[in-house]
């Protein structure tokens, strides 16, 4: 399995390449250009977003020589992590074409609960933990049920819930209006303190390799028995060696601080497996098919409703388990918790990290990729002392070159055929 | 027009005594029609000759009111979509219902994706796919592009390739040649007779004449909710067809061949 294939072993040309009409690249070089002809067509990828990150780094590190050090990077990690979660659930909801408005109340009023249960209550943290992410999980489905059963746009309800749900913060905190979780807690330490050793990354980093490098090999050997063509293995062992140096890299100077806290770990974890589910499962299938049509997703027997009470109800799971690591981050749960520009970040980042608003296309990781950017502006500015009204403006900036970007490569694909 | 019309051979599916009223408005009346396997049976009349309201009773979106179904021999009852399609009688609706969004394997296989240890298996799929889209000798470069980037006879063999998944015994095509262009109808023309070679009843719903005089064997002609006639294709003209449609031989058609000269003798509609 460990040379190059040339041919594909069946004598007669591989089904899927024996059209005259496709274009056959092989090797890098046609790779390479098939990158530049997605481009082209209008299917930019995750290209605006690495250009994007490209330029942030440039400038602020020529505004402030301490934007790339280590310490720094770490602290970007870190904080990007719980708001990268509950963007992930606003990833989700935009598959649908749909939105919510609410996550950042829903996450304050998630983490108000699990901290209002420990504190005054006395529950132990795993109990009220779970009370905090179910409170989320049942906020979805009412969302899914006036969806679905009454007919009333996301957008409505989800406006309505970002008022409710923050009234419903207030009310849960009640007269002391802030929250301060036990010095002890293992929410506090887990989202603070804890961060892989060095050799745990290291080892992580070569399993993540390894299982990338076997998945692919796995792939090549099925669809060559199956007559079809299968992914160039150079062009695997590339990508591999890519992933290798690229995130060993990153955990080489991320350790010269702290390393990798376990806050964007778990984040990194939970969008690869949304991202597993939405590209190799059914579910996740499904959800792009109502995403892009509705009605044929219908016809095709797909069970709509049940799409979408996962959807609005993975999404305030998502929401209020960001809002209880927020609370782990911040030690405590105040008034101001998931106020203003939770809400805001988590669906810029979202959107900024490629998907579209207009529904059926996206990925997991344009979480990861969004959070990042806006956390790196984020902690640019503050390194800058830059006042948090140019902080509001430029994410506000940066949204709208996202969308433009997004609606400009929507012309181009549907003139390229794209869709 | 290759294999010869035979109205008397076993029906696959078979409808008698079709009543279906909307209110004060009585859609279907009495009415009747049968396919058998290997066969071609257009569907024409009028707009609101009823033709919309019998396939959807036929694919279980609306319910008789009174009349029998025979499916195969068994006397059935279509609840709905899915149940005409457990049945084994597909539809391929005139606006397609495609995701531009995903590619043609996971149009084609879409609400029925084959599985291998929970997750999606897509090479199974992709492989099942060329299998099917060779049998209709189907002109599809990748079947890795959306649907968006295909061209409209394309997405219309994608449908109609789509409907073949459940293996079923009849396919219902709704005006599958409406919006396309010379060579692409030509390619959906090709298709169905396809269907008919490998075995399957085919019933075609169109308001073109010509389409359905070059690949039906029998037309079925409806006026008003009733069965106005019935016609084994090779022995009509179209004026005959024509005057059962709009239910007179002195009509504005055949007024208009008639006054260029290339009129046929018409016989006058059987109303």
């Amino acid at each position: 399995m460990s040379q190059a294939p040339t041919e594909p072993t069946a004598s007669s040309v591989a089904a899927d390449a024996s059209d005259e009409r496709l274009i056959q690249s092989q090797g890098i070089g046609g790779v390479l250009s098939g990158f530049v002809n997605r481009v082209r067509g209008g299917e930019l990828g995750m290209l605006p977003v690495i250009v994007g990150l490209i330029v942030i780094a440039i400038v602020f590190q020529l505004n402030e020589p301490t934007f790339l050090s280590s310490r720094n990077l770490v602290s970007i990690t870190q904080f990007a992590a719980p708001v990268g979660v509950i963007s992930l659930g606003i990833v989700l909801v935009l598959l649908l074409g749909e939105i919510d408005l609410s996550v950042g109340s829903v996450s304050g009023f998630a983490a108000a609960s699990m901290a209002v249960l420990m504190d005054s209550r006395g529950w132990d943290l795993l109990p009220a933990l779970l009370v905090g992410i179910l409170v989320g999980t049942a906020i979805g489905c009412l969302y899914a049920l006036l969806y679905t059963w009454i007919g009333v746009p996301s957008f409505v309800f989800s406006l309505a819930g970002l008022l409710a749900f923050q009234g419903a913060l207030l009310f849960v905190l009640g007269d002391k209006g802030t929250v301060v979780l036990p010095q002890d807690s293992a929410l506090r330490s887990f989202a603070r303190e804890k961060f892989l050793s060095d050799g745990q990354a290291y080892v992580l980093l070569v399993v993540i390799v390894v299982a990338y490098v076997v998945s692919n090999l796995l792939t090549i050997r099925r669809r060559r028995a199956a007559g079809l063509t299968p992914p160039s293995l150079p062009l695997v062992l590339v990508k591999a060696g890519l992933l290798l140096v690229g995130l060993g890299y990153l955990t080489y100077y991320l350790g010269i601080d702290r390393g990798w806290s376990y806050l964007p770990v778990l984040f990194a974890l939970l969008v690869f497996l949304v991202d597993l589910a939405l590209r190799r499962t059914t579910w996740g299938r499904h959800v792009f098919a109502v995403g892009g049509n509705e009605e044929a997703a219908r016809r095709s027997g797909i069970r709509v409703p049940a799409i979408y009470v996962s959807v609005f109800a993975l999404c305030s799971t998502f929401a209020a388990l960001g809002g209880i690591l927020i609370a782990g981050q911040l030690t405590s749960v105040s008034q101001s918790s998931g106020t203003t520009d939770t809400n805001l970040t988590a669906i810029a980042a979202a959107v900024i990290g490629g998907t579209s608003l207009f529904g059926g296309r996206g990925s997991a990781w344009s979480a990861m990729l969004g959070i990042v950017v806006l956390q790196s502006i984020q902690s640019g500015l503050n390194l800058m002392n830059v006042d948090s009204s140019v902080r509001f403006i430029v994410t506000g900036a940066v949204l709208l070159l996202a969308v433009a970007i997004d609606s400009v490569s929507r012309k181009a694909r549907t003139s390229s055929g794209r869709g | 027009m290759t294999t010869a019309a035979a109205p008397v051979r076993e029906s696959v599916l078979s409808l008698t005594g079709i009543n279906k009223r909307f209110g004060a408005v009585q859609a279907l009346t009495d009415v009747h029609l049968d396919v058998a396997a290997g066969e071609v049976v257009a569907l024409v009349g009028d707009n609101g000759a009823g033709k919309s309201t019998l396939v959807k009773v036929i694919s279980g979106v609306y319910q008789p009111d009174e009349g029998d179904i025979t499916f195969a021999g068994r006397k059935v009852t279509v609840g709905g979509p899915s149940e005409a399609q457990a049945l084994g009688i597909a539809t391929v609706f005139q606006d397609l219902a495609l995701c531009d969004n995903l590619d043609v394997v996971a149009n084609l296989f879409l609400g029925q994706e084959k599985r291998r240890g929970g997750l999606i298996d897509e090479v199974e799929m992709e492989k099942e796919s060329w299998r099917l889209l060779r049998t209709l000798s189907a002109k599809i470069p990748s079947v890795r592009i959306p649907i968006a980037g295909l061209s409209g006879g394309q997405r219309q063999t994608v449908a109609i390739a789509r409907s073949l998944i459940g293996n079923p015994k009849v396919v219902m095509l709704d005006e599958p040649t409406a919006a396309l262009g010379v060579a692409q109808t030509a390619e959906v023309l090709n298709l169905v007779e396809r269907l008919r070679e490998n075995g399957l009843g085919v019933i075609l719903i169109s308001h073109n004449m010509a389409d359905v005089q070059a690949v039906s064997d029998r037309i079925a002609v409806l006026r008003l909710g009733r069965n106005a006639a019935e016609f084994v294709t090779k022995e009509t003209s179209t004026a005959e067809l024509v005057a059962a449609i709009t239910g007179a031989s002195d009509n504005v058609v055949t007024a208009r061949a008639a006054r260029t000269g290339a009129a046929d003798g018409s016989k006058g509609g059987p109303a």
